[in-house]
């Protein structure tokens, strides 16, 4: 996957709570089997009608915001199935930072894996931004300095796991990583667990 | 101090702890359905990986497999070629796989269990946020993503943040017709969709320790819908009495050997959670949803609520929206709401015991002349024992169509889904927007009430319906 550093755009507010991931990509599209090109479905029957005309006044499809790679919207962002999709069709708009309350915990991992950054910050300071974003204010995250700044001024502190951040910075492939830095660890435990748990390893030989 | 359920079974995966609070947990159970793996085997063979422990998997279709004419291929050809997928890619890596035609063809949480798959203290990871499920059993089983499954079969670990516990202690009595989705429902009602979210949440008392373990696992299924990616039960007899002599559990001395262990499990008396919640079910109602939120439930004697009643203006604008989706306008009586389509089905309520519990509300009783209704069941062997038991019959003798197993309507990928305005009963776990079909309304509610719904033709008091007490 591609790093995420630092991005500076416009952001997108959809103050409603609990957007789930059926709202980001509805589940007849999981039946595409690829991960890239998705951008087209994103929040697809919020944008477009049954017979494929767009419907008016989805925010991401409104100027200036169609460009905005930051989405700020209300708690539970994410929620409901652990559809991937849901995060590589944000990837595939061009979103690469999405802040809110709280996300759902799936939609949090699976967006970690792809260079998404999710922040989750305090109610009163998400609706504060978001009125900010719907300004037209410029927003500038720091994944290095850890700092999200809106009109270059800082509004909060980036408070990710460390182990989240570096692997959001370098862009690292996780399996390559736990295999070459944990492959023996992994054996190691598994020789201990089936010694514990025999009956967790009928199946294998 | 004494240690939590979750406790134990974090502790006792644990490959290595980080500094930043986040562990690499073992994990001992894999389950593959054929929508959420398809990137994941392209990213281990793009690198040239194998899957680190076949045997430690097990793989069905479920999602968009058809739930008429099994004799037939299936007719979308994106389906028939998802399906195809996961065939191929589990031949070539060698993964315990049960085929469309095999009776033991399901729900992958309904299987899971059903063959012994799913057991008390393991960590169980697949590629569906309802895995919650099987945390019935008392093991750590949660949802993740596809790039996530391709890294639990390639590494057979998975990097996670240990997350807050919470105990949900069910006390009361529980009346007749109240069902553990009737208690799901007015849980979340109560917490909310996100209310328990950063938590692994744990159901006790005696309230549970009644539930059959169908009732069990729906309760454990529903946790996501309270925003819990982990719902846990503490392992008990019936448990182990489930368990007892399934295909892939133990077997022999084998088994007491693990029971052994598995009577470890339960949370220890002086154990600390980080929240603690009581809910006495004496009061709980059938509960049916509302809006487009499993968090939209309230008693099926109550009243659309109004969205001036919230001071909030986002929730106020949400509660506008939810309404206006779903055609309904404050102060009408639930009970008054006319459906169109009946669901029985869904990882949540498609068990036999489920199944009992729908067909002793519509036998001797028909279909409402308007209402369409199917009956999903949760596997071929829950297929195969509803027809032993005369269920099926009851079933179609009510006018309701008898189908094969799989999600069906409750995701709409396999051709069973609402038409536009289209207004379903359903037993599934999710009203979202569009969930069932594009344009259809869902009414989530308990096996019995979705019967119901079906007799009458609107949403209906089951306890009236069967002459008892409201």
């Amino acid at each position: 996957m591609t790093g995420f550093t630092t991005t500076e755009s416009l952001a997108a507010y959809m103050p409603e709570q609990n957007i789930d991931t059926d709202a980001i990509y509805p589940a007849r599209y999981l039946l595409l089997m690829e991960r890239e090109g998705l951008g087209p479905y994103l929040f697809h029957d919020r944008r477009f009608h049954g017979d494929g005309t767009p419907k008016e006044g989805f925010i991401l499809d409104l100027e200036p915001f169609s460009k905005a790679q930051v989405l700020v919207a209300g708690a539970g962002f994410g929620c409901g199935s652990s559809r991937e999709q849901a995060v590589w069709a944000l990837t595939g708009f061009g979103v690469r930072c999405v802040i809110a309350p709280s996300f759902g915990e799936i939609f949090a991992g699976n967006a970690l894996k792809n260079g998404l950054l999710t922040i989750a910050l305090p109610e009163e300071v998400v609706a504060r931004i978001g009125a900010a974003a719907q300004r037209g204010a410029r927003f500038r995250i720091d994944l290095e300095e850890c700092i999200l700044c809106v009109d270059n001024e800082i509004v909060a502190t980036i408070d990710l796991p460390e182990g989240q951040r570096m692997a959001l910075l370098n862009g690292w492939d996780e399996t390559d990583v736990l295999l070459q830095e944990e492959g023996d660890a992994i054996s190691g435990f598994e020789t201990r667990h089936r010694m514990a748990q025999p009956w967790l390893f009928q199946g294998s030989t | 101090m004494g240690r939590t359920l979750y406790d134990k079974l974090w502790d006792s995966h644990v490959i290595r702890s980080y500094d930043d609070g986040s562990a690499l947990l073992y994990v001992d159970r894999h389950l593959l359905h054929e929508v959420s793996t398809p990137q994941s085997f392209i990213a281990i063979e793009k690198k040239g990986r194998s899957v680190r422990r076949p045997d430690a998997n097990l793989a069905v279709p479920d999602h968009v497999v058809s739930t008429t004419n099994r004799h037939l291929p299936i007719a979308d050809p994106l389906a028939r070629a998802q399906t195809q997928r996961l065939v191929e890619n589990v031949a070539r890596h060698k993964i315990p796989f049960i085929p469309l035609d095999d009776q033991r063809q399901g729900i992958v949480h309904v299987i899971g269990p059903e063959q012994g798959f799913t057991l008390p203290g393991i960590t169980l990871a697949c590629g569906d946020s309802h895995t919650s499920t099987h945390g019935a059993f008392g093991c750590l089983a949660f949802g993740i993503g596809a790039s996530e499954c391709g890294i639990v079969m390639a590494t057979q670990a998975i990097r996670q943040q240990r997350t807050k516990t919470m105990r949900v202690n069910l006390v009361g009595l529980q009346s007749p017709f109240i069902n553990a989705k009737d208690i799901a429902l007015a849980f979340i009602a109560r917490i909310g969709a996100n209310g328990a979210a950063g938590h692994a949440v744990e159901y006790a008392g005696p309230v549970v320790a009644k539930m059959s373990m169908a009732e069990r696992m729906t309760l454990c299924n529903m946790s996501i819908e309270a925003g819990a990616r982990v719902g846990l039960i503490a392992p008990d007899d019936q448990t182990f009495d489930y368990l007892r002599g399934r295909p892939m559990a133990p077997k022999g001395e084998m088994f007491e050997h693990a029971l052994t262990y598995w009577r470890t499990l339960p949370s220890d008396a002086d154990a600390q959670f980080h929240r603690e919640l009581t809910l006495d079910v004496s009061d709980v109602e059938p509960h049916v949803t509302w809006g487009t939120s499993p968090e939209d439930a309230a008693p099926i004697g109550a009243r659309v609520p109004s969205p001036e009643d919230l001071t909030e203006a986002t929730r106020r604008e949400r509660r506008r929206r939810a309404l206006a989706y779903m055609d309904l306008k404050p102060g009408d009586p639930l009970e008054a709401i006319a459906i169109d389509v009946v669901f029985i089905g869904s990882c949540t309520n498609s068990r036999i015991e489920d199944l009992r519990a729908a067909a002793a509300v519509v036998a001797g009783r028909h279909v409402a002349a308007h209402v369409k209704a199917i009956v999903v069941p949760g596997s071929g062997l829950v297929r195969e024992q509803a027809e032993r038991e005369g269920l099926a019959q009851t079933f179609l003798d009510a006018g309701f169509e008898w189908r094969e197993p799989g999600c069906s309507m409750c995701v709409g990928m396999n051709g069973d889904r609402l038409e536009p305005g289209q207004r379903c009963a359903s037993t599934s776990n999710r009203n979202f927007e569009g969930r069932q079909g594009v344009g259809g309304r869902t009414h989530l509610m308990s096996p019995a009430m979705a019967a119901a719904a079906a007799v009458t033709g609107r949403l209906t008091d089951v306890r009236k319906l069967m002459g008892g007490k409201p």
